[in-house]
């Protein structure tokens, strides 16, 4: 009997009194695909930084073919045959290909022998596995897949055979990863090992041959994965029966409330991140925005709540709201009835070191219900945020606490607290349920429909297909700064989604990986 | 999540940060052949021993007050305001200027209109970096270091053409006599307290208002709530609708007007007459007490008092023994390296120790 | 002004830009690996005090040299204790460091030679000779070019000469060798040289290192060569005046030449002229001085061109999943 290629006993982490990892064990056999499926903050990142010699176990052995091996960095993990895919990349932007490649892994003092002999490798290497990039090019000007792909031959070019990629679909459209997943096969056939983190699991069910379920810290779960189905590996995840669909009414719109004609937005440097949106939310209903990341979701949400200038013409409730002038920012948003959960809570909806009763004001922190003369009324405020927390059942009930001392779920409910109950006339809302934990993510999801069937309009951005999906009365799909078409949830599916997030609109045809990296590399989908 | 209590955050590490940095001084105090502990007696004696050595701790504690509340300042707004030497400088033209252009009848008449004059000059000069820093993304860190030199340059070449009095000194003619500040002495002899002759003045009743209305305006008021959350985000702030450019050029236009507010006090309450460096390093040893006094006025105030005797005490040691008053330069950059630079070399092992007893009220967890 | 008045100022030109090349090449090492270094200052007066006093006391310029330099690596180590391993702030650490040179240099000469903070003059061995380059005696006599080659070019002490070839050298380790590739690289992005098994710890450290031991270099110059003795606070802002030549270079070494010559050349006409009168205005000495920083800062405002720091500066590098 083959040793297996990866195989792990006893794994224990503990960061002063979380315990990230609980006597873990694994055995990855060579040449398959094993996934590990968990929530975020089952610790599965801790797992496989653990194997990448990041953070050192404080118990348990690993053991690679077969051969106890102790991994106390990057080094030995690269010498054991370890390469690893983060989740973000770990790329110099203003090097070129060749460099990022041989970098760390170079041969001799001098670049220029380094430089060609990998040059000649790195041709070998994609053309046998179909990688192709062109050596030369800076990464700055590469797209996020052509970016995966430079952190796979890196792996490759280090000779790994066992390949471990985390969350690698995140930014990628469902065609960029499927071509992803087809790397993947292939490097399989040739033998190579690889573990695929994720928590989306229709990429469990489709990819991988074993599949393994964490949950707070635990390995719940190993099984085969032709011998379980994504209703039983969802309870396994959350450790109950999990509704995966959201329960609302069907919608019954009112008046137009936000109204968007021909929308453009150019950043910092120059480029034209939205290029003419125009879309319309009435009251009650909610329009989910889907699109790869980098697309011009965030820059929408962004303009529209007063966090950068844009020009062309938007109302609420009819009256016009100033895009560039002196009241386009955000504090004027919100007199005008516009509340916005931001996509990133902690560098944006809230201030970590500030107490939970602070950052409930935020934002509103001049409403005259806080002042009391020139000074402010901090009594008032935290007797407002007492009572906000005790009905959004924020965790642990004690206003007297930093930000950063609650759980995303809960620091998330303190955001949406804040900005629900001024009841707004239109809730801009990003990613509600990233990095949440799934009862959270239910309530959450509660709160918003509540708002709409309150009558009020909503407007959604999210990265996640089924959250869209199961939310949206209307989807629009936005590409490279652009309203592709909009769909309604029933008379639309992933694929027909997903084909749109590239910027085809005939998706009827079939449409090749090639294409539709063309079409992504066209919108200039650089790494933002 | 908070891996130290407020009260070990607060007061615990500064303190042992402190008694680091005196160790190493007293190692130093050794190696250039002198008892450590005498050192330090004569210093304590020399610093708070007599009124006259609190009349001149005290002088010196107005000057770090004011400069260590100018950087704690541009602190909370995540600035580093390296700059209050120039500002300081400004502002001595600032008070100059203010002291020398009417014949003051009375000193409650000439304060105020001093006050104004070394904060306006102090905060112009603080305007451009902190406008290039907001609008255009320039380093104030370095934007600051150079305009102390611009600063320092600017006042030799008035001190040598339009303000310079007649006599080879490069200096300004004395103050009028109505512009001069009651002094501690005055003030204490008047409810019959005798106390040394002394440059300690008025001017330190100024400094702790400034600590009152500081802590007031970033704890009490709307505007140091926007300069809190700024300097802990900036992505944040442009969410809530706090405008960076806004908030950088306020608080560094407090920031300027704190330093150059520093001049009344060694300006117009000691020299009386503007000399090419009124500051002496005091913008310098702003950076010390605020880092010290973890950037809250009342850390601030007891951290300026700590360095005034230091100061004080410094030169009484170069006074009684071989030890020269850079000794009191070296304890004040081991105060910088340790309260700034090395604070994690005793954050770590505290917090790894306070977990530890943390972790042991934990049912559940299995002891090793 | 005659042509022999410029050939003087271009040889004093080149003798006050060495201190400035040598601690600006220093801080490009230490940024472009990503740490800040606002102590170029300080390592340069500590190195410049302890130059002067083992040449002093041992009558070795050579010791002095070695003494200078190894003192500013120990700060330079200080700095990186500071900022690589306890992660704290480069630029408070720097600010530290300056102080720290400032107060020592003074106690320590204070204690050792009693003359005020000041070493006592050096001369013959204890100091650096001028070195006449080949045929300089030769070409003295050809028109225009004799001139300088002879006076402005020829002449200097060994440091001057191993400053210039530092430049080229430092632009071959930078560009193209492994070293240079892994240190850019860190100065960038820490996390991908960590990832592929490469110690940014290490790395930094060594930047730190070489940054140590030319700005030993610029310190001893300073005292042995430019100077015959060390005088309290004698590197008179040159450490800041090298960090603004690094913005203005962009944190390229030949345009960091480029810089110092310009801020040497600066300084070398405020040594000569109290002012400088042009038919219709009279530049005062002050603004002259100033002018590098006057420089830098519009720069750093970015009306002529942007200077843009590697991307991972100033900040320590914690290991992220």
């Amino acid at each position: 009997m083959t040793a297996p290629a990866i195989e792990l006993k006893g794994i224990s982490k503990a960061f002063g009194p979380v315990q990230a990892n609980k006597d873990i064990a694994i055995r990855v056999m060579p040449g398959t695909i094993h996934g590990i499926i968990g929530e975020n903050g089952a610790g599965k990142s801790t797992l496989m930084s653990i194997l990448y010699g990041f953070y050192k176990a404080d118990k348990g052995e690993i053991f690679i073919r077969g051969q106890k091996t102790e991994i106390p960095d990057s080094q030995a993990a690269i010498a054991a045959g370890i390469g690893m895919v983060f989740q973000h990349f770990k790329l110099v932007q203003n090097f070129t290909v060749l460099e990022n490649i041989v970098l760390g892994a170079e041969e001799g003092a001098f670049l220029k022998t380094s430089l060609g002999k990998a040059r000649k490798l790195l041709k070998e290497l994609s053309e046998e596995y179909e990688l192709h990039v062109d050596p030369d090019a800076k990464i700055e000007d590469l797209g996020v897949g052509m970016q995966q792909r430079v952190e796979i031959l890196k792996a490759l070019y280090r000779r790994a055979d066992i390949l471990i990629l985390d969350e690698p679909t995140g930014v990628l459209t469902p065609a960029e990863a499927d071509h992803l997943f087809r790397i993947l096969e292939g490097l399989k056939r040739e033998g190579k090992t690889i573990i695929l983190i994720t928590h989306k699991l229709r990429e469990i069910m489709e990819t991988t041959d074993t599949v393994s379920v964490m949950r707070r810290g635990e390995m719940t779960a190993t099984v085969k994965t032709s011998e379980t189905s994504p209703q039983e590996l969802a309870e396994l995840m959350v450790g109950r029966e999990v509704l995966l669909r959201v329960e609302k009414k069907p919608a019954t719109p009112g008046d137009v409330v936000l109204e968007v004609e021909n929308l453009k937005v150019v950043d910092g440097s120059g480029v034209e991140r939205l290029r003419g949106i125009s879309l319309k939310v009435r009251a009650g209903e909610i329009l989910g925005i889907c699109g790869v990341a980098g697309n011009g979701q965030s820059e929408l949400l962004e303009v529209l709540g007063g966090m950068r200038v844009g020009t062309g013409k938007v109302t609420v409730n009819g009256q016009q709201i100033d895009l560039t002038g002196t009241k386009s920012d955000a504090r004027t948003r919100r007199k005008r009835g516009i509340a916005h959960v931001p996509e990133d809570r902690q560098t944006e909806g809230l201030i970590m070191d500030f107490f939970a009763w602070e950052n409930v004001g935020f934002g509103y922190h001049d409403d005259p219900r806080y002042q009391n003369g020139l000074m402010m009324d901090n009594n008032a405020l935290r007797e407002d945020a007492e009572a906000k927390i005790k009905k959004f059942d924020v965790r642990p009930a004690n206003c007297w606490l930093t930000a950063k001392n609650f759980s995303g779920g809960n620091q998330q409910k303190l955001v949406i607290a804040r900005e629900l109950e001024r009841n707004p006339d239109l809730l801009l809302v990003g990613q509600p349920t990233r990095g949440v934990d799934i009862g959270a993510i239910e309530f959450i999801h509660e709160q918003i429909v509540a708002l709409r069937d309150a009558g009020k309009a909503v407007l959604l951005v999210s990265v996640e297909l089924d959250e869209i999906l199961s939310l949206s009365d209307r989807i629009a799909v936005i590409f490279d700064g652009r309203i592709m078409g909009e769909r309604l949830p029933s008379e639309t599916d992933e694929r027909e989604l997903g084909l749109m997030m590239a910027g085809i609109t005939d998706t009827d045809k079939d449409h090749s990986v090639k294409d539709i990296e063309a079409n992504l590399a066209k919108a200039g989908g650089g790494s933002r | 999540m908070d891996k130290l209590p407020k009260w070990a955050d607060v007061a615990l590490i500064p303190a042992i940060n402190l008694v680091l940095a005196l160790i190493v001084s007293g190692v130093v105090v050794t190696f250039i052949g002198q008892d450590p502990f005498e050192a330090l007696a004569i210093m304590v004696k020399g610093a708070v021993g007599s009124t006259y050595g609190w009349g001149y701790t005290l002088y010196y504690a107005t000057n770090f007050i004011f400069t260590g509340l100018a950087v704690a300042i541009a602190f909370h707004a995540r600035l580093f305001n390296i700059g209050g030497e120039g500002q300081a400088q400004l502002g001595s033209l600032g008070v100059a200027l203010v002291c020398l252009s009417v014949p003051w009848p009375h000193w409650t008449l000439a304060l105020p209109a001093a006050i104004v004059g070394g904060a306006l000059f102090g905060a112009a000069w603080a305007a451009i970096p902190a406008y290039l820093q907001a609008k255009r993304g320039s380093h104030i860190v370095i934007t600051t270091i150079m305009f102390n030199f611009i600063a320092s340059a600017l006042l030799v070449y008035l001190l040598v053409s339009a303000l310079k009095a007649p006599g080879m000194a490069p200096e300004s003619i004395r103050f009028p006599e109505g512009a001069r500040l009651p002094t501690a002495r005055e003030v204490f002899g008047f409810i019959g307290i005798d106390f040394a002759r002394t440059p300690m003045n008025v001017s330190f009743v100024v400094a702790l208002l400034a600590c009152w209305g500081l802590w007031l305006l970033l704890w009490r008021t709307r505007l140091g709530y926007e300069i809190r959350a700024f300097g802990h985000s900036e992505r944040a702030a442009v969410y809530a609708g706090i405008s960076p450019v806004r908030i950088t050029m306020i608080a560094m236009l407090i920031s300027g007007a704190l330093a150059g507010l520093m001049a009344v006090n060694a300006v117009m309450g000691e020299q009386e007459r503007l000399l090419q460096d009124n500051v002496l390093g005091a913008g310098f040893v702003g950076i010390a007490v605020a880092l010290m006094g973890r950037s809250h006025p009342v850390g601030v105030f007891i951290a300026a008092v700590l360095f005034g005797a230091l100061y004080q005490g410094g030169a009484e040691l170069e006074f009684e023994t071989s030890v020269p008053r850079e000794m009191i330069v070296v304890i004040q950059a081991l105060v910088i390296l340790f309260t700034g630079a090395l604070d994690g070399m005793v954050r770590g092992p505290l917090e790894k120790m306070f977990l530890r007893f943390r972790k042991r009220p934990a049912p559940g967890v299995a002891a090793e | 002004m005659n042509y022999l008045d410029l050939v003087q100022i271009l040889d004093s030109t080149i003798r006050l830009s060495t201190p400035l090349l040598f601690a600006c090449l220093a801080g490009l090492f230490s940024e472009r690996s990503g740490v800040f270094d606002i102590g170029l200052e300080g390592k340069i007066l500590i190195s410049a005090f302890f130059s002067a006093a083992v040449a002093a006391l041992t009558g070795s310029v050579w010791l002095g040299l070695g003494a200078g330099i190894a003192a500013s690596v120990v700060f330079a180590l200080i700095h990186g204790l500071a900022s690589i391993t306890f992660r704290g702030d480069q630029l408070i650490s720097g600010v530290a460091i300056n102080f720290l040179a400032a107060g020592m240099t003074v106690l320590i000469a204070q204690d050792w030679f009693a003359q005020g903070g000041r070493t006592p003059q050096l001369s013959g061995s204890a100091r650096f000779s001028s070195i006449d380059l080949p045929f300089a005696d030769a070409l003295r006599d050809v028109p225009l070019l004799g001139p300088l080659y002879a006076e402005a070019l020829s002449g200097h002490t060994i440091l001057v000469y191993a400053g210039l070839l530092a430049v080229p050298l430092t632009w071959y380790v930078l560009f193209r060798t492994r070293f240079g590739l892994r240190l850019r690289a860190v100065g960038e992005n820490p996390g991908a040289v960590d990832t592929a098994g490469v110690s940014v710890v290490r790395l930094r450290y060594a930047a730190v290192l070489i940054c140590g031991v030319l700005c030993g270099m610029a310190g001893s110059y300073l005292a042995t060569g430019l100077a015959a003795s060390f005088t309290q606070n004698m590197s008179a802002g040159r450490g800041f005046i090298a960090l603004a030549a690094l913005i203005f270079a962009k944190w390229r070494p030949w345009y960091a030449l480029g810089a110092c010559l310009l801020f040497g050349l600066l300084q070398a006409i405020s040594n000569r002229y109290s002012s400088i009168d042009l038919v219709v205005i009279e530049i005062p000495n002050a603004f002259v001085l100033a002018l590098p920083y006057i420089l830098t800062v519009v720069i750093l405002a970015g009306f002529v061109g942007k200077a843009t720091p590697p991307r991972a500066g100033g900040e320590p590098y914690v290991k992220e999943r």
